[in-house]
């Protein structure tokens, strides 16, 4: 297991460095980045002058190279638009960030496992077949839109729920639906698929056959396997929707992480958009490196080894 | 032993729903077991001799209709008993050995936790009881170290060992009654002589009835008090074990004692009895003797029906020949 | 009387017949194709189809109600904030969705299909890496990258387009790998490597015939999936610029009157999601009838 550990958090933190120079290097996609700074009217002398201030005079990997060695001190440099550092812009952003993608994930299990046990005990029926329309339509509903529909509902009509902003634990109620639709279809499908193959198991037959009751059977035997690979999906679809909050801030007017890095790609803020995409990138590396452990650790199988 | 049998089944009948039609799987079964006793079911696979002992637990799958004019259990009529009553008596007063010790334990609970669940089901004990009640019942089977082995999960034994822990699991609550489904099939053949021995044993030291599923018709010699030979899901021949061996009546039977080696009467290289032709289907109706079509002993008639014979001492077959037998070849 | 069944005698349809068989018998499958095919029709015949000029702006006809709201036929959807014919823009809409859906999924299809099939059969070094590819792939926030890449090269169709395809290829590869993992060890791989057929040859022949099923599943669920990022990146004004008809566009366009007019926000919204709908049951139906499990 410790091994396992290992090997595995040395596989994060490669994908992480490789993740960190791809971020680096958008940076150089637009051609100058001095001329990004200066702006398109700057005069010759004006953009030599920040090409040197800001280094890019020098090699490209001496830069990631400095990038990076100040990254790792959470050094991010300043922004170009609020002429701050970027860690701390980050950092302010955040907490909202991640409030909404706990509540979206705990929305989206709370409704997709139930669902996907139910379905799978009564396959066929009708609460079977409500459960696939919503993960079929879930899959095709574009999150921005959905967003939009539940504001001109619930905000525009029958004003019970704010529109936008942050300000009190009614403003996450519908960006948290809509982020944790998202999730749902996948968490769904894979409990109902999960729960159907271990109920036709031959431990099952046995729990039965103890004069356990179906409940018993159901909890205790059956969902405690199907649940294994449910947890660690859900904690790769948590990496997904940070990742993807930045539609739903934009729509809510949520001013989190997500919000930023929209503003300052408006703002050809490279910086802070480097950054960002880091900071999305490492938290998807964290979740899945936690999934990894923590499916390693619910199964027998795995843990022992 | 009182008069009643503990197990009496009567016209047991299972049907299937398919998409070609209705799958008659097992038709019109009889059969008595009593206490103590061992009936040993015979037949190749596929007959339904698995289907037969999962409907006497009440473990078949929601789609299997199952009939019957009689299925009691010590008194308890198992058609018309309440679905609580029934998980009272599984693993209780009657329980289960399956064909699959690989998978037939939950992967995510310790061994200990699951031997002492079926114990914590159906008698009031504390935790710590439970525990030492598993320990006494590993050591019982043959397990050493019984104590460590409590908190190993079931991966981290062999298939032999997952068998004899499955055993153990079904004897916790001292039932009357066991099922044994091919429980030594899947197991290494080295192994299965073992298990089917410590199963005889501990049948034999606690007094309990067994139904012993199987193919092996060695070992139904050894262990049999009644035997019952199933073939496309009906009992063709039925009785004590003597009889069964000593004077095989049914055609498929005769073709089944054929099939294995027995020291004195099969001379050294001579060739085994086999059986051609293939089991037909069960779909739609089903007429007729099941085995006409691979039987050397056919006529006209066995295309209608197989009458139930009745030879002394309890020993029935199903056959259109009152002795098993066409009458020309017994002149012959 | 039974009758015993020949038990040498093959009876029945074909594989390719079943094959069609389960396709026309899944309802799923049918209602996706049958909208899809519909929206590729109006898509190739927009200039036939489209009532007006979907750039042609008329000040004077601002935000006309559709008909069903009070509206006239003149113009059936009404008109949105610049006087341009709704229905029109919608039509031409159709155009860049399946284009970009389109391909987008072609470029990452072959992406990602020569990187999954190359792990999957070569194994060892070639899986490692290709293996590391995918997580790091995987890692990057989609949306993010997305919108910074189209907003620094500028947006246009090829752009978007381009980004997409170099995006999305991480599906391909992970089911193309696992499928030739299954197949590379079959016996008819065994013997055309006996028999020395060169590897592009097996790779051709007789991996990708195999795999080719699960590809196509992949490309329809990637292209809805296409279809919707192209549509929030125009939405979030990073994607495919105005005067361009994208459906994406048009709600954000809509979205300051969506307080008085909401219909400007749902009417794009809704084909969008009926579209993406449409190929996802059909891959999803796919993926139904062509499953190994379901060949009996």
């Amino acid at each position: 297991m410790l091994r396992f550990i290992l090997r595995r958090s040395g596989l994060a933190l490669l994908v992480a460095l490789t993740v960190s120079f791809i971020s680096f290097s958008l940076l150089f996609l637009s051609g100058d980045p001095a001329i990004a700074i200066a702006g398109e009217s700057a005069n010759a002398q004006d953009v030599a002058a920040i090409r040197e201030l800001y280094g890019f005079d020098r090699p490209m990997l001496v830069q990631y190279g400095d990038w990076l060695w100040s990254a790792l001190q959470l050094d991010f440099g300043d922004s170009y638009y609020f002429r701050l550092p970027v860690a701390d812009l980050i950092a302010d952003r955040l907490s909202v960030t991640m409030t909404l993608g706990v509540c979206g994930i705990l929305f989206a299990l709370l409704t997709a496992v139930p669902l996907g046990v139910i379905a799978a005990i009564r396959p066929n029926s009708i609460i079977d077949r409500i459960a696939l329309f919503l993960s079929v339509a879930g899959q095709a509903m574009p999150s921005f839109w959905f967003g939009l529909i539940l504001i001109v509902v619930f905000a525009i009509k029958f004003r019970i729920l704010p529109a936008s902003g942050a300000d009190s634990w009614r403003h996450f109620i519908l960006p948290t639906i809509v982020l944790g639709y998202y999730a749902m279809p996948a968490i769904m499908r894979l409990t109902r698929a999960g729960m159907l193959e271990v109920l036709s198991a031959d431990y099952i037959r046995t729990a039965r056959a103890k004069g356990a009751s179906e409940g018993r059977v159901l909890f205790k035997h059956a969902l405690r396997n199907a649940i294994i690979p449910v947890v660690s999906l859900a904690a790769v679809q948590m990496g997904f929707m940070l990742g993807g909050s930045i539609v739903v801030e934009s729509v809510f007017a949520l001013h989190g992480a997500g919000y930023l890095a929209w503003e300052s790609i408006g703002r050809n803020d490279l910086p802070t958009v480097q950054a960002l995409i880091l900071v999305f990138a490492l938290f998807y590396i964290v979740f899945t490196f936690l999934s990894d452990v923590l499916n390693a650790w619910l199964d027998p199988r795995m843990r022992s080894s | 032993m009182t008069d009643d049998p503990l197990l009496s089944v009567r016209g047991l009948t299972l049907d299937i729903p398919t998409g070609g039609g209705m799958l008659h799987a097992v038709r019109g079964i009889d059969f008595d077991l009593n206490r103590g006793e061992t009936l040993c079911i015979v037949g190749e696979s596929g007959s339904g001799k698995s289907l037969t002992s999962l409907a006497l637990m009440g473990l078949l799958g929601p789609k299997i209709q199952r009939r019957a004019t009689r299925m009691s259990f010590d008194g308890t009529d198992l058609q018309t008993a309440s679905r609580r009553r029934l998980r009272q008596l599984r693993g209780d007063r009657m329980s289960m050995i399956f064909q699959e010790p690989m998978t037939s334990l939950n992967p995510a609970y310790t061994i200990g936790d699951q031997l002492a669940e079926t114990l914590r089901l159906h008698r009031r004990v504390s935790k710590a009881e439970a525990r030492a009640r598993a320990v006494e019942l590993l050591e019982k089977v043959g397990i050493t170290a019984a104590e460590s082995r409590l908190s190993q999960y079931p991966h981290q034994l062999s298939g032999g060992l997952r068998q004899r822990v499955m055993i153990a699991m079904a004897l916790m609550c001292e039932p009357e009654l066991i099922i044994a489904d091919e429980p030594t099939t899947a197991l290494d053949v080295t192994i299965q002589a073992q298990i089917l021995r410590l199963l005889v044993d501990l049948q034999r030291e606690m007094n309990m009835a067994m139904i012993l599923i199987t193919h092996d018709l060695g070992v139904v010699a050894r262990v049999a008090d009644k035997v019952a030979v199933m073939y496309a899901g009906e009992l063709v021949e039925t009785g004590p074990a003597a009889a069964i061996f000593g004077n095989p009546t049914h055609p498929y039977t005769r073709g089944l004692l054929n099939c294995i080696p027995i020291p004195g009467r099969n001379e050294r290289g001579a060739r085994l009895g086999t059986i051609p032709g293939i089991v037909p289907s069960l779909v739609g109706e089903v007429r007729g003797c099941p085995f006409r079509g691979r039987c050397d002993q056919r006529i006209g008639p066995c295309d209608e029906a197989a009458p139930l014979r009745h030879l002394p001492g309890g020993h029935d077959f199903r056959c259109v020949h009152p002795d098993g037998h066409r009458h020309e070849e017994l002149t012959a | 009387m039974t009758a015993i069944p020949d038990a040498f005698e093959i009876v029945g349809p074909t594989p390719a017949q079943q094959l069609r068989k389960r396709m026309f018998g899944h309802q799923g499958f049918l209602i996706g194709a049958v909208i899809l095919v519909v929206l590729v029709a109006i898509a190739l015949l927009a200039p036939v189809l489209a009532p007006h000029d979907p750039y042609a702006q008329s000040l004077g006809d601002r935000m006309l109600r559709p008909v069903f709201m009070g509206g006239t036929w003149d113009h059936p959807l009404g008109t949105d904030h610049l006087g341009r014919d709704y229905l029109s823009r919608l039509i031409y809409g159709a155009r860049v969705s399946l284009l970009i859906g389109a391909v987008a999924a072609v470029i990452s299809g072959v992406i990602g299909t020569a990187l999954g099939v190359a792990a999957g059969y070569f194994g060892g070094r070639v899986d490692t890496v290709v293996t590391f590819l995918i997580n790091v792939r995987l890692a990057m926030p989609v949306v993010l990258v997305a919108l910074a890449v189209v907003a620094i090269l500028g947006g246009s169709l090829s752009v978007v387009i381009g980004v997409l395809g170099l995006l999305l290829w991480d599906r391909f590869a992970v089911v193309m790998r696992a499928s030739t993992l299954q197949i590379r060890g079959r016996e008819f791989v065994a013997a055309a490597r006996a028999v020395g057929c060169s590897t592009p040859r097996i790779l051709l022949s007789e991996i990708m015939p195999n795999i080719v099923n699960n590809l196509i599943v992949v490309v329809t669920l990637e292209m809805a999936h296409a279809i919707l990022l192209e549509a929030a990146l125009s939405f979030l004004g990073v994607g495919v610029q105005p005067p361009t008809p994208s459906w994406g566009l048009m709600v954000s366009e809509g979205k300051n009157m969506m307080l008085f007019e909401p219909w400007l926000v749902l009417i794009p919204g809704a084909v969008l999601f009926v579209l993406v709908l449409a190929i996802n049951l059909m891959g999803d139906g796919l993926r139904d009838v062509t499953a190994p499990e379901n060949r009996n």
